[in-house]
């Protein structure tokens, strides 16, 4: 049902002519692709291959020493992740970056950090602005509990969680900023078949109820294949495909990669 | 109490009971549900308002008397308002297990006629589209929950608000609809069909009046004094009898409040959240809870644990006489004060217990252990037997004579005798009208004289309480003659922590042999504390280490045995553990988690064939269906181990 009338939108981010060096080494090399509004983008590739430098690079972490990434139509200059991130992109990570001490609803309220206007004074003492806004952003906290079923976690710490949720958790942070762009590294690595049936739900849900444009980072072909609107494959910091999964289920660079040539 | 300026203030049905309700005491809540991390009140006023509404929305899409409504999910305000609406209307609600395989739920549909649905959510939307080219009469599904519904465009598919928008338009043209529809219903009308879990056949559509629901739960008031000042956790399925008596019909003519839980994973939070005054589970999740409180107390620190032990060998020696209103000395009295200080009252806190008047469990045989656990730490915690179709209301234990061995005596007009092979026959304010559509088995089931067959064998006491040994037809004899009860032994395995599920074997057969189930949470703490590794639950229960403590736990259960003069020759003689755990959707178990004895045996039939044939070992291939209908396969090398069989000292003596 999702297939057939979900619209996608205009380019929403478009990299063009990437190239990443670190000293000798080319992390990427001349890699040009577009993401369209509403679209579930995947970037594939065996290890090295680049994949989570070029999100590195969509959000500011890494500067390309060449090329330009367009977003919502302006070109980026120089940019630091905390700008992405006002803009609208947010990121889980490929080794789970959460607050261990701090419990689930703590640390999605961290994903609220950007959208918190009061004083730090207002703030401390709870008062004004601060107390009816903290109101609004738990409002929206809870919410997003509810939307990944974790009401029965709310308040554990983090660290005291089994891997799939903390997993769950991080998604959860990144969408409590209320991101136009949702960049996934890995949202699966370690999961097994039911978490990673859950995840999936998950990802498709909120590309879904909230239109939301994803680009994630997987390794699990089937997953891949299943979530995305379409691929792009890295292999040694090249672009060797691009298309829908069935494009490059036929694909024969991307075949000769993953499997290998015989002579 | 009663204000002449109310109209339709009729007593006799349940859904007029809610308007008098909104009437005399509309301010007070009648029910609450955790919603975004925050409880969310209703009146009986609200109620009242939102029971019209729906009532009127289902009318406008043509909902009319005498037809069945499946109501399908968790315990949700809107689902039991839903139950009310349907009877408001002349209807008669037909809650169904959310977890029914497939077959059963079309089974279920057709033979209720089922043309009106009301589901929690998207899952239950799909599950009946799916089955709905084999349901020819369903045209209608409203769900409550509206995630994931945005892009359903299927024409019989209806929000929950829709529905309510219609009845609003409805009750404007005419405000006087519902008082009219209330009217037209009769105290004996059928106020609910409630489906058997079905353990040998088809299920039953069991037939409750509103006249039986309204007088068991004015028997239950009187008997346990309710008051509506109460408040009560909903979370078993409100299929089962006991939701419905308790949720639903009690909550109606005491006045008390039904608590929501947030989702099925919450139950233990809000549950300490609310405290609620009564409660009522099945022996399972007393026991779940227990198994929690031992593997949390096992991690403890060393001082907490010296003073859990400490101060539960107190409880266990003076808690129960205390609990039964029994004189104590006062160095116990001091003693068990003190333990109440700092462990029992911190304990009933943590189990969300502390506000307990009155708990009860039924459905199923509770360890004596189990039992004594919770009445010595000062939980009322009380059995009840009763089934579907006399509405839970045969016998109750009274306070301060509750007994362990015995189920409890005689409720308030209801009448026992004992019939052929010890079965014990009832008749009950709450017994059934009749199985839907199906004189047949309601002329088997009901003798002339009106009384029901339980199909259960036990007796009466000369103290007049009732004693359950086992279902009649299951009671067996081995091949020497000795008496065998297999639910008896298995009740009995099952009182171990360690031991989740066992199926006995024995009727026809030389000796009695057993496969068992682990309990994977205290098997599993267990395995860590003796630093054993295991990958999963199949290695586990394959562990030979396990296979050994397990033998303990059997030898145990034979030594108990020995000492039974009838039950001494049916000890447990070899025994394995399966690989992987029964389950209700490969049809082991019924929906209420009661083992298939037959089913079993004849799946594993090579594992019945290898335990008596004195082997040592078996390879068994099994299909398993996961919850998303897909099917897949478990294999394993299975261990069969013997047990020590103990001679009882009367046989030695002679």
């Amino acid at each position: 049902m999702n297939e057939t009338d979900r619209k996608l939108g205009p380019t929403i981010l478009k990299a063009e002519n990437i190239s990443l060096a670190f000293g000798g080494v080319k992390a990427l090399t001349d890699i040009s692709f577009e993401v369209k509004e509403h679209e579930i983008l995947a970037i594939i590739g065996p290890n090295g291959a680049g994949k989570s430098s070029m999100l590195n690079v969509i959000n500011g972490v890494y500067h390309p020493n060449a090329g330009s990434v367009t977003y919502k139509g302006n070109v980026r200059q120089r940019m630091k992740p905390h700008e992405a991130a006002t803009q609208g992109i947010a990121r889980t990570f490929q080794n789970i970056a959460l607050f261990k001490g701090m419990s689930v609803l703590d640390n999605i309220m961290t994903g609220r950090t950007l959208k918190m206007n009061a004083g730090f004074l207002a703030q401390c003492l709870y008062v004004g602005r601060a107390r009816n806004e903290e109101i609004e952003h738990r409002k929206k906290v809870e919410e997003i509990i509810d939307f990944l079923q974790i009401q029965s976690i709310r308040k554990t710490p983090v660290g005291r969680l089994p891997y799939g949720l903390q997993k769950r958790v991080e998604l959860g942070r990144a969408l409590a900023a209320e991101p136009t762009l949702l960049l996934l590294d890995e949202p699966m690595a370690g999961m097994n078949i039911e978490e990673k049936e859950d995840m999936s739900r998950f990802i498709l849900d909120v590309n879904d109820e909230f239109g939301t444009t994803i680009v994630l980072i997987e390794h699990d072909m089937g997953v891949v294949m299943d979530l995305s609107d379409r691929i792009v494959v890295l292999d040694y910091g090249k672009k060797i495909g691009d298309g829908t999964p069935s494009d490059i289920r036929n694909n024969k660079a991307v075949i000769d990669a993953y499997l290998g040539v015989s002579d | 109490m009663l204000d002449s300026s109310i109209p339709n203030l009729r007593e006799d049905t349940l859904s007029s009971l809610i308007f008098k309700n909104a009437a005399v005491r509309g301010t007070k809540t009648a029910i609450r549900e955790k919603d975004l991390g925050i409880w969310q009140s209703w009146s009986w006023a609200n109620v009242a308002e939102e029971v019209k509404l729906l009532a009127g929305g289902l009318a406008a899409k043509g909902y009319v008397r005498g037809k069945n409504l499946a109501i399908i999910g968790d315990n949700r305000p809107r689902l039991y308002w839903s139950f009310a609406a349907s009877q408001s209307l002349g209807g008669v609600p037909v809650p169904l297990y959310q977890d029914a395989i497939a077959d059963e739920m079309i089974y279920v549909f057709n033979d209720a006629e089922i043309e009106f649905a009301i589901v929690e959510d998207q899952e239950q939307v799909d599950k009946l589209l799916e089955i709905m080219p084999q349901c020819d009469k369903l045209r209608c599904i409203i769900y409550d929950d509206p995630r994931g519904m945005r892009h359903y465009d299927h024409p019989a598919v209806m929000a929950y608000e829709d529905v309510r928008e219609l009845g609003s338009k409805i009750l404007n043209e005419q405000p006087n609809f519902i008082d009219d529809e209330l009217s037209k219903c009769h105290t004996d009308d059928v106020s609910v069909i409630l489906y058997t879990s079905g353990t040998t056949s088809k299920p039953k559509g069991v037939c409750l009046t509103h006249k039986s629901c309204i007088e068991v739960a004015k028997g239950d008031m009187g008997f346990d004094n309710y008051t509506d000042e109460g408040e009560i956790l909903s979370y078993l399925p409100m299929a089962w009898v006991g939701d419905h008596l308790f949720s639903y019909a009690q909550s109606i003519v005491t006045g008390f409040t039904v608590n929501c839980p947030e989702s099925s994973e919450t139950v233990m939070i809000d549950m300490r959240e609310i405290g609620p005054t009564y409660y009522f589970a099945p022996p399972r999740v007393f026991e779940n809870l227990l198994t929690q409180v031992t593997i949390r107390m096992e991690d403890a620190s060393r001082f907490k644990k010296w003073l859990y032990e400490a101060f539960m060998k107190v409880a266990r020696r003076t808690g129960l006489d205390i609990m039964d209103g029994k004189k104590v000395s006062l160095k116990n009295k001091l003693l068990y004060g003190l333990g109440n200080m700092f462990v029992y009252g911190p304990l009933r806190n943590n189990l969300g217990m502390s506000h307990i008047k009155v708990a009860y469990t039924g459905g199923a045989a509770i360890g004596p252990d189990l039992y004594s656990f919770y009445r010595s730490i000062g939980i009322n915690l009380k059995q009840l037997y009763g089934q579907t179709e006399t509405l839970a209301y045969v016998c109750k234990q009274p306070n301060g004579n509750a007994r362990i061995d015995s189920v409890g005596t005689p409720m308030p007009g209801v009448d026992i005798k004992v019939g052929d092979k010890g079965e014990i026959l009832v008749k009950s304010p709450g017994l059934l009208k009749e199985y839907y559509k199906n004189p047949e088995a309601t002329k088997e089931s009901i003798t002339p004289e009106g009384f029901f067959k339980t199909g259960d064998a036990g007796f009466i006491d000369q103290d007049g309480h009732l004693k359950i040994i086992d279902r009649a037809k299951d009671v067996g004899v081995l091949n020497d003659g000795t008496m065998f009860a297999p639910q008896f032994l298995e009740n009995k395995l099952k009182f171990f922590p360690f031991i989740k599920e066992a199926v006995c074997f024995g009727d026809g057969r030389d000796a009695v042999c057993a496969f068992i189930n682990i309990e994977m949470d205290a098997v599993g703490n267990w395995a860590e504390r003796q630093g054993l590794g295991y990958s999963g639950y199949v290695d586990l229960a394959g562990k030979s280490e396990v296979y050994a403590l397990l033998q303990d736990c059997i030898e145990q259960v034979n030594q108990d045995l020995a000492n039974e003069d009838t039950l001494s020759g049916s000890q447990i003689k070899r025994f394995l553990i399966l690989h992987k755990e029964l389950d209700a959707d490969d049809d082991e178990l019924t929906r209420t988690r009661k083992v298939r004895r037959d089913f079993v045996a004849q799946k594993y039939e090579v594992l019945v064939k290898a335990l008596y044939e004195g082997s040592n070992a078996c390879f068994i291939e099994t299909q398993v269906k996961f919850e998303d209908g897909r099917t897949g396969t478990i294999s394993a090398d299975l261990a069969i181990s013997d047990v020590k069989m103990i001679h009882s000292t009367q046989n030695l003596a002679a």
